[in-house]
């Protein structure tokens, strides 16, 4: 586990107890966080799990029901959004429509009362970072998709604050241009070192892009760990499911004799990383750390093959295995018929093993 | 590729301009049309004519001797019950009346507006439901209790007065029309405007107001011939001297002494509704050009 103390010195960003309610609606319970000083936290959670709630709780446009929230050491729980020393980008941009895009990013930096030369300044420096040089004088309405959420990341940057707020970014982008963003927006962090926290539901952004994810359900924390740990050892049923495309697959069972055992199959739990104790268990394999022969030992874990995905580099298998599906993917390119018979192993290193009753990680 | 020459439908699809259903929809749109240019047809050509002319008889034909006279009658000689000034002193009365009336209850309404779709106070549910009420509740019923409270404030048979029952009335259908103009502006807009540091004022000055051309000129289209158009407060609420234009043709047109000046009272009338007649045409251009050059999405 990484470490969770606070240090004022190098917290950037300290969330205590927050809770939120809309009316009846608890929409946020008790969330905790300790971010560091340059760290790239990730929200990752499905659609109405409080994203968005949490991230414009930090910003100030929401009023928080309990809880504190310090910037920098500071509790900034009651303060307007602009003294919080916050940037913030939109998904939908939120670009001044009657404003150039100077206009736009000057636009805080007047509210500000700065000089109009470190204003002319700023922007010059944040245009030259973001390659948007060329269009400075043009309006919104005039710009393409990606010339305007680089446009709301400036808006961000000419702000010259620690502590960047994105509100999925990227999700009205198409995917090409999504990736390329993803990389500058990555670069953009290791250039300027300050603290990003990132809103989105794309697992792929999450892994890339983070330092550390917190994979939130309905309001609440479920894991907080790095990407990493997190694909590596989910730590509940919940995290397990949410975190690879396709899913991890799911086998009930019973742990007896160092052995995980399902309708009368059985495998070894040589080197499992964890506590497995015996009783009831869950065990949960991705497909990417299966693997399969055409031909094995009786004995064996046999699965017929219902529908292959090629992708080019890779393919899915999707088989049936006891009367349920079973995902595997496989760079192997070759064609299995329906109906043939996979004899698979299960790399049980990168497995994980759940207690049916709490979901919990054995 | 090119020079394979395909059969069937090709291009766009032609039209039949003799089809039965052009012929219903042009047809209909005749008909409606001149049912009402019809009147107003008449109303021109009467009063371009002499009264000699007039009572010839047939309404229809155009004036033989076309004169100006009774416009310039109308406008300045007219006589009511009480003067002979014509409908001027009500021309500037109403512009008098109209003009704080309207810019009074769209600023007001469109800040009420403002402030029940943006900012979730606490009470503004209820307070956009108080507002409600007000605009199903009749007119007749608040005239007495009204003429009590600008007795009170010493504000009744006052062209002041008017105005506040005018920008009053006016508050809840602006109110809702601001509201959910408002409501439709994307909110992260206003959420990335307090980040930039704007408070209250600054986001409806430099955020909503630029954006909101469109409803601004809805607005006004409805408040001016709304209030143009009013005689019923104008009666109840100002003493003769303060009379609006509308009053004013109504005691011209209604005379009993003399002779009927048709020729007159047309004139009038017509000159009574030149002002929301060219506030919609003057509008209506900007309304358009307004939602073009909006580009609010995207
Ligand atoms: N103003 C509001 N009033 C009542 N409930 C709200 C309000 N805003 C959000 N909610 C509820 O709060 C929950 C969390 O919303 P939030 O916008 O934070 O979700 P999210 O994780 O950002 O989802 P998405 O990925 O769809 O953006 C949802 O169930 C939503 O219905
Ligand atoms: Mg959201």
């Amino acid at each position: 586990m990484l470490d969770q103390t606070p240090n004022t010195s190098e917290t950037s960003l300290s969330i205590k107890g927050l809770q939120l309610s809309f009316g009846a609606v608890q929409v946020l319970k008790d969330v905790n966080m300790e971010i560091r000083q340059g760290e790239f936290i990730v929200l990752l959670g499905g659609s109405g799990s409080g994203k968005s709630t949490i991230l414009n709780c930090i910003a100030g446009l929401l009023d928080v029901s309990d809880g504190q929230i310090f910037i920098n050491g500071r509790n900034v729980t009651w303060d307007e959004p602009k003294d919080r020393g916050i940037g913030m980008v939109f998904q939908s941009y939120a670009l001044y429509p009657q404003m150039s895009v100077r206009g736009n990013l000057a636009f805080g930096l007047k509210n500000a009362r700065l000089p109009r030369n470190e204003i002319a300044k700023r922007i010059d420096r944040a245009a030259g970072i973001l390659q948007i040089e060329d269009y400075l004088d043009r309006k919104p309405a005039a710009l393409s998709g990606g010339q305007r959420q680089r446009v709301a990341i400036g808006r961000a940057l000419v702000r010259d604050v620690d502590l960047f707020l994105f509100d999925e970014p990227l999700s009205n982008l198409d995917a090409k241009l999504r990736a390329e963003l993803r990389v500058e927006i990555k670069r953009l962090h290791e250039t300027l070192d300050n603290t990003m926290v990132y809103v989105t539901h794309d697992q792929i952004e999450a892994m890339t892009l983070a330092d550390r994810i917190a994979l939130l359900r309905e309001g609440v924390i479920q894991q907080f760990a790095s990407p990493d740990e997190i694909y590596r050892k989910p730590v509940n049923l919940y995290v397990a499911g949410f975190i690879g495309s396709p899913s991890m697959n799911f086998i009930s069972g019973e742990i007896s004799g160092g052995q995980f055992r399902f309708n009368g199959r059985a495998t070894s739990l040589d080197g499992y990383d964890g506590t497995p104790r015996d009783g009831a268990a869950i065990l949960g394999v991705r497909p990417e750390h299966t693997d399969f022969r055409i031909d094995g030992p009786e004995s064996g874990i046999a699965a017929t093959v219902e529908l292959q995905e090629h992708m080019g580099a890779e393919s899915v298998i999707y088989l049936r295995l006891d009367g349920q599906r079973f995902a595997l993917r496989t760079p192997d390119d070759t064609h299995y018929p329906d109906g043939t018979s996979l004899n698979l192993s299960f790399d049980i290193a990168r497995a994980s093993l759940f207690d049916p009753q709490s979901e919990l990680r054995l | 590729m090119a020079d394979i020459a395909f059969d069937g439908p090709r291009g766009s699809k032609p039209r039949h301009r003799l089809s039965g259903r052009n012929i219903m929809i042009y047809g209909t749109l005749i008909v409606v049309a001149l049912y009402y240019l019809i009147p107003l047809y008449v109303m021109v050509m009467t009063s371009l004519k002499g009264l000699p002319e007039i009572r010839v008889g047939n309404i229809f034909s155009p004036p033989v001797e076309a004169t100006f006279e009774p416009w310039v009658k109308a406008w300045s000689q007219a006589c009511t019950g009480l003067n002979c000034e014509g409908l001027q002193r009500g021309f500037w009365n109403s512009v008098r009346i109209t003009v704080p009336s309207v810019f009074l209850s769209i600023l007001i309404a469109s800040i009420n507006g403002y402030a029940l779709a943006n900012w979730r106070f606490r009470g503004a549910e209820f307070f956009f439901a108080i507002l409600m009420i007000g605009a199903f509740i009749p007119y007749q019923v608040m005239i007495y209790p009204m003429v009590i409270l600008l007795r009170e404030l010493g504000l009744y048979g006052s062209l002041t007065g008017l105005v506040l029952v005018h920008t009053v009335f006016g508050m809840p259908i602006l109110t809702l029309l601001f509201r959910n103009y408002f409501a439709t502006l994307p909110e992260e807009l206003f959420k990335a405007a307090r980040v930039d540091g704007t408070g209250f004022w600054g986001i409806y000055f430099r955020i909503m107001l630029p954006l909101s051309l469109p409803i601004f000129v809805v607005a006004v289209i409805l408040q001016v011939t709304g209030i143009w158009n009013d005689f019923l407060f104008g009666v109840v609420y100002t003493k003769p001297e303060y009379y609006p234009m509308t009053v004013q043709l109504n005691n011209i047109v209604n005379t009993t002494t003399g002779v009927r000046e048709y020729n007159v009272n047309m004139a009038a009338t017509i000159l009574t509704g030149l002002v929301p007649l060219l506030i919609y045409f003057v509008s209506g251009r900007l309304f358009v050009r307004g939602i073009a050059a909006g580009a609010v999405k995207g």
